[in-house]
């Protein structure tokens, strides 16, 4: 967020935070609530509860912590950190592929 | 000498020092837990099918959690803006709370554990197994215990669970179990099974950092708060990069959550 607001911005912003806040309750109970439904697979199930946590953590990223109005330094930052981020669970996904060169064999 | 750019930004980046760095660390951070998620997703497809326990955790518990971490996100921020309105005695207010709700976490946390801690598999000689708990609660008994020294014991009060899918059933009778009879004791430790050790490892974690951070916020909320008479601009940016520490602290447990107690 720019460093100089004027009060009216602040006070429009502290109407937000509630919004968030009302949002991010609504989250959770539905991410409870979903748990409740049995989906036709593991992966659905799997992919509907990380789709809530991913909008739950926008909307902390973006509007608690300004994400959506910052300096381009900070963009550049964490475009670094997601590209290493995805290439970690990249390289974890591609372990599990039985005929892949990092692949780990269990020992039983 | 003053430290520069703790309150001006620097031309280059746009941004005071203190948040440049705290972005940076955080990136660094994304980095450690995306370790440990990492780990987890290689443990948990690996596991032998129909090995990996599945809602061992107490769900509604879980969700009081993630509700309070929500609410001490919504605190820190609007202390922050009420520095920025220029109201001192809201900030003290909200930042009392986020304390507060950092004390309920870990505290609930602290319960979660100790049921943990005192709950026992038992496997009998004659191949029987009891889940439950030892009469007494006891904490991280087994069977080396209760063989030898002070705390050895020629039989034990055992409490099974209720039968799986009647959580709300009565508790059965207590049992006794002679302690000859006793081939293996285990309580449900970091040790006890893979998705227990990895659940350990990530929430403790979790909570050094909800412990960290609530820590410099009580500093900044008491005796650090000194700094608003003398360099009020310097103490808001300082509430700012703290609340940045917090809310990632929040992020971390919105996905620490369904993965660990839903999924």
């Amino acid at each position: 967020m720019s460093e100089h607001h004027s009060a009216e911005e602040i006070k429009k912003s502290v109407r937000k935070y509630i919004m968030v806040f009302v949002a991010l309750l609504v989250g959770t109970v539905v991410t409870v609530l979903a748990n409740e439904i049995h989906f036709s697979s593991i992966a659905m199930t799997v992919f509907v509860a990380l789709l809530i946590a991913s909008v739950k953590a926008f909307l902390v990223a973006g509007y608690f912590m300004h994400l959506i109005s910052e300096k381009k330094m900070i963009y550049a930052i964490l475009a670094a950190t997601a590209f290493f981020f995805v290439a970690l669970m990249y390289l974890t996904i591609w372990s599990l592929d039985k005929g892949s060169l990092i692949h780990i064999k269990h020992v039983t | 000498m003053d430290i520069p750019y703790t309150v001006k930004p620097r031309e280059d980046t746009g941004l005071y020092n203190a948040k440049l760095g705290i972005w940076l660390f955080l990136a660094s951070e994304v980095m450690l837990f995306g370790a440990f998620f990492s780990a987890y997703i290689l443990l948990r497809v690996g596991a032998l099918p129909g090995t990996w326990p599945t809602h061992l955790l107490n769900i509604p518990i879980g969700t009081v959690n993630t509700l309070v971490l929500i609410t001490s996100s919504i605190t820190v921020v609007m202390a922050w803006a009420s520095l920025k309105l220029n109201n001192f005695g809201k900030f003290r207010l909200y930042q009392g709370i986020t304390v507060l709700c950092a004390l309920i976490f870990v505290g609930i946390k602290s319960y979660e554990y100790h049921d943990k801690f005192t709950h026992y598999e038992v496997k009998l000689t004659d191949g029987k197994v009891y889940n439950g708990h030892i009469s007494g609660s006891p904490m991280f008994m087994n069977l080396a215990k209760l063989t030898t020294g002070k705390t050895a014991v020629k039989e034990i009060q055992f409490i099974p669970d209720p039968p799986k899918g009647e959580k709300h059933a009565a508790h059965p009778e207590p049992i006794t179990i002679q302690v000859a009879e006793i081939k293996k004791l285990e309580c449900y430790g970091p040790f006890h099974s893979t998705y227990l050790a990895i659940y350990f490892t990530m929430t403790a974690l979790h909570g050094l950092h909800v412990v960290g951070g609530a820590l410099v916020i009580a500093y900044l909320w008491g005796p650090g708060a000194r700094m608003w008479r003398t360099d009020p601009e310097r103490f808001t940016n300082r509430i700012e990069v703290s609340g940045l520490f917090w809310h990632f602290v929040d992020l971390v447990w919105i996905f620490l959550f369904p993965v660990l107690y839903l999924l």
